[in-house]
């Protein structure tokens, strides 16, 4: 009974708001149209999040990516307003994305600071760049392209429902995708085992012949290039960067992942069970804001959501 | 206080200390105690055996109020009592001393010795850390320990006297049953006499000890009376000086083993498998050695003396500062395990927690971990089947017992987890095989089944560098044996001939004139 409210509690608990909200909402939540905009509105925190998950596999994890995200952004804005051609901008944003993730990598493996320490640092440092090459402004209007912000606004029609077309977002499409590579990379791949044998023990792994120091590095430069893809689809979806506007990402992407990692076997992160993670933070946001709740009480519920799920799982287990 | 003298009661007296009847208890259907019974008299140093698995953890668990019994009748003094929780097993006397022992290594010694309790205190405020490090100082010399200062944060002392210091801790107020599970396991010969002394000492005083261990000869010397567990019974071996060693390992497994250790097959080959000329890395050297292929050079030594430094070098996880080292004929310098592993030369490390395994992952996993490049396909894409196949192979090799290679590591005994870390270093055909205390806290079965492997891969013609600190094992296994004395080693010489006192003598750097085997 314990070892099944351990491992199903937070999946039962997602049922559970499912249903709140249908009976809640009946007329707007359970219909197709919300659904697809909960997975646009929830496809930035996903792509952050699945990279979360690589270095939260090794039992580190990453504060920065919230100002990653913010400073990738900018950096693309400012190109484009730069008069520079869109796969240049973009292209720049992840390469800055994926230094800083290569940054944090060599403060935490070949340094050997603290991921806690190192990424602290490294997230007021990069929040600080994004601000320095702004200006502090934000930069929208005529000087982001047309074809940068429509990007979000289309999708891939998936058919008709009620006479009305169906698309699936191409931000929706695009957070797909980059879980599609999560999954593949830590689930079908000796680097995914390899990390998970560092997770799990890193000396033994080490005395195994595994290159640690290396997948720590490379695996906190996945992080950051993930985090520069979902500032990316932040700015494409406003249209505009400015240099807060990821800070938000960080904490939920982690509170995904430990959502997620209630679920499974060993408490151990696993990219699907960050999925469903984030699919409750998204459907909860979705549904408390179509109640009119406040957003502060939302922070409250949330917060409080995440406890009883982490608790729920650990109380259980010193039992075993 | 019944009466006892050095040697201890030869049966158990009407009013044990400590008596426990028909303990049942079955894990998911699955019973593991069918019914034991355990007495223990005061003043005596009971020894309780049985192989990895056999039930003692359960049996001490059930002691120390951590795991309910299914039934059990249980008295202390003759009183019936019911150990519902550790408090209550506190209550009663009894003191826990287990193998992974919690002490804050960043406190001091003295410190961790009053962890829990209260300090002395200036005005009933200020912790007067003067009367606490004397106080601990005392405690210690009681002991008849005065190398340790109190002063010293724990982590900086050996092992072994971390473990002194810990139960010290356990021997500040007066208790009547200490309960040891493996105390020696992470001992060098010096510390553990040092414990034994100790236990001695308690026993004199009329408490008691139960001593749970895998080392025959150390129970032998020490113990007065033993409980073997087997298929989930007890069997009381009666004095411990009126029976064998033999006897013993027969209550233990069964059935009579003539030999602990197989027979060699094979003769040495006349090919080096590595050559080391002038080696030094901080702590060693210079150190020279030849080790031929399909021999087993035995190394040993006291602790500290620089075995670990010595196999860091040797790995690739300690940088060399001069000297050359030879693979089979190529130079050979790892510069990481990785490289070692690469080149054929595996590792079996000394501790297989800590070191060896990733406990939540499956079997097969951590078979396959340092081989996961061949067992793939293009070294990125994971073969699962593959890997299943060689976990499944191995653990026939090893003769693993586990319910396949998809079940948790932590899940397996401490014999078959030793296994699993012999399979690794097996699985990939090694050259040069380097081990360190292969059979710490290892069952007999299981320990037979290693020293039987590393036969078969000597005469597959593996080179084979056993580092351990069980004399009997060196002597038993090895072909040639060289001492390790403050980081230089000794020519190897054969271990035909040689007697555990002679290596004694070595190891202290006393010349012997005659053997005494």
């Amino acid at each position: 009974m314990q070892l099944f409210v351990r491992r199903y509690g937070t999946l039962i608990g997602f049922v559970a708001i499912l249903v709140f909200f249908s009976v809640m909402l009946p007329g707007t939540f359970p219909t197709a149209r919300n659904w697809l905009n909960i997975t646009q509105q929830v496809s930035m925190l996903m792509v952050v999040a699945a990279g979360m998950t690589i270095v939260m596999v090794m039992g580190d994890f990453d504060l920065s990516v919230g100002s990653t995200a913010s400073l990738a952004g900018i950096v693309a804005a400012l190109m484009m307003a730069a008069g520079q051609p869109l796969w240049l901008s973009l292209g720049l944003a992840l390469v800055v994305g994926l230094l800083g993730g290569v940054f944090n990598g060599a403060m935490v493996s070949l340094v050997g600071i603290l991921p806690f320490i190192a990424t602290l640092a490294t997230m007021t440092m990069f929040s600080g760049f994004a601000f320095v090459i702004s200006g502090g402004r934000t930069i929208s209007g005529r000087a982001i392209p047309e074809e940068f912000g429509s990007f979000a606004r289309g999708g891939g029609t998936l058919g008709e429902w009620g006479g009305v077309a169906v698309n699936l977002p191409n931000l929706s499409i695009l957070a797909i995708l980059v879980v599609l590579a999560v999954w593949g990379l830590l689930e079908q791949t000796t680097f995914g085992r390899r990390l998970y044998a560092i997770g799990g023990n890193m000396e033994a792994a080490h005395l195994s012949g595994i290159a640690v120091k290396r997948l720590r590095l490379i695996a906190f430069a996945l992080t950051g290039l993930a985090a520069a893809v979902g500032g990316l689809m932040y700015a494409s979806r406003v249209a505009s960067a400015n240099p807060v506007q990821g800070s938000g990402l960080m904490l939920n992407a982690i509170a995904a992942v430990f959502l997620g990692s209630t679920m499974t076997r060993h408490g151990e992160p696993k990219i699907l069970a960050t999925v469903i993670g984030v699919l409750v933070l998204g459907v909860l946001d979705n549904g408390l804001t179509q109640m009119s709740v406040d957003s502060y009480v939302r922070q409250v519920l949330v917060g409080g959501l995440i406890l009883v799920a982490v608790a729920a799982s650990s109380v259980s287990q010193s039992r075993r | 206080m019944l009466t006892t003298s050095g040697e201890g009661p030869s049966t158990a007296p009407s009013t044990s200390l400590l008596a426990a009847r028909s303990v049942t208890k079955a894990y998911a259907g699955i019973p593991v105690l069918k019914g034991i019974d355990l007495a223990i008299a005061p003043g005596e140093i009971h020894a309780l055996m049985g192989e990895n698995g056999a039930g003692k953890s359960t049996l001490i668990k059930i002691l120390a109020g951590v795991t309910a019994p299914d039934s059990a009748d249980i008295a202390v003094d003759g009183r019936p009592v019911t150990i519902e929780n550790t408090k209550a097993a506190y209550r009663l006397g009894l003191r826990f001393i287990h193998q992974e022992f919690n002490v804050v290594p960043s406190l001091s010694v003295a410190e961790n010795i009053f962890l829990g309790r209260r300090y002395p205190r200036r005005a009933g405020l200020l912790v007067d850390w003067t009367a606490l490090n004397a106080f601990a100082r005392q405690a210690l010399k009681r002991l008849g320990i005065d190398h340790i200062d109190p002063r010293l944060s724990l982590g900086q002392l050996s092992l072994g006297d971390q473990m002194l210091v810990r139960i010290c801790a356990a021997l500040l107020d007066d208790a009547r049953l200490y309960v040891m599970d493996e105390p020696t396991a992470a001992l060098t010969r010096e510390e553990s006499e040092r414990l034994f002394r100790v236990l001695r000492e308690i026993r004199a005083s009329g408490s008691s000890v139960l001593y749970v261990s895998h080392r025959l000869d150390e129970i032998m010397a020490l113990c007065d009376r033993a409980t073997v567990l087997r298929d989930g019974r007890a069997i009381d071996s009666g004095r411990m000086a009126e029976i064998s060693h033999d006897d013993l390992v027969a209550m233990m497994i069964g059935l009579r083993v003539e030999e602990a250790y197989p027979p060699s097959k094979s003769t040495p080959h006349p090919q080096t498998t590595l050559s080391i000329r002038g080696l030094a890395a901080a702590g060693i050297g210079p150190i020279d050695l030849d080790i031929s292929a399909g021999e087993i050079l035995g190394i040993a030594g006291l602790s500290g003396a620089g075995q670990a430094e010595l196999v860091k070098t040797l790995f690739g996880d300690l940088r060399p500062t001069s000297g050359t080292m030879t693979l089979l004929g190529a130079a050979y310098g790892p510069s990481s395990p990785a490289a070692a592993w690469t080149r054929g030369v595996a590792y079996v490390p000394r501790e297989r927690r800590v070191q060896g395994l990733v406990m939540r992952r499956p079997v097969f996993e951590n078979i396959t971990l340092a081989h996961l490049r061949r067992q793939s396909l293009g070294g990125v894409w994971l073969s699962p089947g593959r890997e299943r196949a060689l976990a499944r192979s191995t653990g026939q090799i090893m003769r693993l017992k586990s319910a396949g290679p998809d079940q948790p590591v932590f899940e397996l005994s401490g014999g078959n987890q030793q296994k699993v870390v012999m399979g690794r270093a097996v699985a990939g055909a090694p050259k040069l095989l380097i081990l360190e205390e292969p059979t710490r806290g290892v069952d007999i079965g299981a320990r037979f089944d290693i020293y039987t492997i590393l036969r078969d891969l000597a005469s597959q013609g593996t080179a084979i560098l056993l580092v351990s600190s069980d004399l009997p094992e060196l002597l038993g296994m090895s072909d040639r044996i060289a001492i390790l004395r403050h980081g230089r080693l000794d020519a190897p010489i054969p271990a035909i001939g040689l007697g555990e006192d002679d290596l004694i003598n070595l190891c202290y750097g006393r010349v012997t004139g005659r053997k005494t085997a």
